[in-house]
């Protein structure tokens, strides 16, 4: 990489920030360059933020139609999916499954609800209510 | 309060210790860190799903740059984790009023200055805690062009996120550095280990080996359905220049490292021509990385197997600079 080549497309995906590129100057000494953008990199951030907000809206249709709870929106509103929730809560995949039900999870012990709410940045008497708009 | 100043550096781990380093007197560039603590890896673990997406990794474990520093370096550190958030958000107040800039972990996700494009889950950040004003936490990430300041319950949420790579709070500091060390040493040291260990990887997920691995594993995306090959060949490029500036960032790094080293050894050859020639390989990441995103937006069929041997050839020309840094003799 050559420091004029350190690309400078101002990508939105950057959300203003820079970062730093190690690149060589004409007489091949390396040093660090600030760059506001790759056009390569904002393809695969958009496409991985396109994933998560899709999954984030199909998830508010889903619970607005009554087939799954809200906790299942806002996994997916978190940027999160059952394997993650299950990592973090420690809970097994197949008994959050069951609180995607939305019979199931509107009877759900008040520690375990606490629990969701906590690693989800939810608070308590928010979580069993659907917003507006997905996002 | 101290008279700690902030630098923009291309990667996290690397950053911080470059920084804290530096502040305590022992003026250290990102890529010597990097270099020093053989930071530099490859592991494509198709088994373990970050996001429903295999695991691909251009570095060593997270942690293992201030681990690999402080035992190159003799340098004694103190890491500590805490048992409930309370003492951990003390125990960080207690330390910032002896005026120490502090290391710590946590999860980009729930640090509040990190914009929404960024913001993944995703436990290993590193970044230093070097203040407070009022109620805001004083931040240098050095991934971050400026300083920024951070809200306790920011700050608290992710040094406590859960999961993999859970940072219980991780606080770091040094409480001695060694004067005058002896780098040489160090250098060839490491050097050859890295070299062995991307080489002779006793595991083919890892290593040169684990990259024709991952070469591979693209050729099987012919038969997948078209949506996920393309998230998975995305994936393989996030990992690579987005998450901690990973394949081509770091070959960068590490170029700079040798080119760095190549000077300590009043200009060693070896050394100075594997470092053009890992500059190279990262030139090579890059172009791969953006024949990658042109079959993602284009709405033809997808080249698999130029893709593939794309990555086969560069694991070929990694190798050799592996191979040339064996040569290196003091």
């Amino acid at each position: 990489m050559k420091l004029e080549n350190v690309p400078q497309d101002d990508s939105p995906t950057y959300a203003k920030m820079k970062k730093t590129i190690y690149a060589k100057d004409s007489k091949g000494n390396i040093q660090g360059k600030s760059s506001n953008g790759w056009e390569v990199e904002e393809t695969v951030t958009r496409q991985a933020l396109d994933d998560i907000q899709e999954h984030i809206k199909e998830a508010f249709w889903e619970v607005k139609n009554g087939n799954k709870s809200t906790l299942y929106f806002y996994m997916y509103k978190q940027k999160m999916d059952l394997t993650l929730l299950a990592q973090v809560t420690g809970f097994f995949k197949w008994t959050i499954k069951k609180d995607f039900d939305p019979k199931v999870f509107a009877k759900i012990k008040q520690n375990r609800l606490e629990e969701y709410c906590d690693v989800l940045g939810v608070e308590i008497d928010a979580i069993k209510e659907l917003p507006n708009e997905p996002v | 309060m101290n008279q700690f100043k902030h630098t923009h550096h291309a990667h996290c781990e690397s950053g911080v210790v470059s920084s804290m380093l530096s502040y305590h007197g022992l003026k250290i560039s990102e890529p010597m860190v990097f270099g020093l603590s053989n930071a530099l890896n490859f592991a494509y673990i198709p088994f373990v799903k970050i996001g429903g997406m295999p695991l691909v990794a251009y570095r060593s474990l997270p942690k293992s740059i201030v681990k690999n520093i402080k035992k190159n370096l003799k340098i004694e550190m103190k890491m500590e984790t805490f048992s409930s958030v309370k003492k951990g958000e003390d125990r960080l107040d207690e330390l910032l009023s002896e005026g120490k800039i502090v290391g710590a972990q946590g999860s980009m996700y729930w640090l509040e200055y990190v914009p929404d494009e960024l913001s993944f889950h995703f436990n290993a950040h590193n970044f230093l805690v070097y203040g407070k004003e009022e109620d805001k936490y004083l931040v240098s990430d050095p991934v971050f062009q400026d300083a920024v300041k951070c809200s306790k319950k920011s700050l608290s949420k992710s040094r406590f996120s859960k999961g993999t790579m859970a940072p219980k709070g991780l606080l770091y500091y040094p409480v001695n550095i060694p004067k005058d060390i002896d780098f040489k040493p160090i250098i060839s040291k490491n050097i050859k280990k890295l070299s062995k260990n991307m080489l002779n990887t006793p595991v083919p997920i890892a290593g040169v080996k684990g990259l024709r691995y991952l070469a591979k594993g693209i050729l099987k995306l012919q038969a997948k359905d078209k949506k996920y090959a393309k998230l998975f060949l995305g994936n393989i490029v996030r990992m690579q220049e987005e998450i901690g500036t990973g394949g081509a960032g770091f070959r960068f790094m590490y170029a700079s490292f040798l080119q760095e080293a190549s000077e300590l050894f009043d200009n060693n050859k070896v050394l100075s021509d594997a470092s053009i020639m890992m500059l190279e390989v990262g030139d090579e990441y890059r172009e791969f990385a953006l024949v990658i995103a042109k079959s993602i937006k284009s709405k033809k069929e997808i080249d698999f197997q130029k893709i593939s041997n794309m990555l086969f050839q560069i694991a070929d020309n990694e190798a050799k600079v592996y191979k040339k840094l064996l040569e290196f003799k003091v």
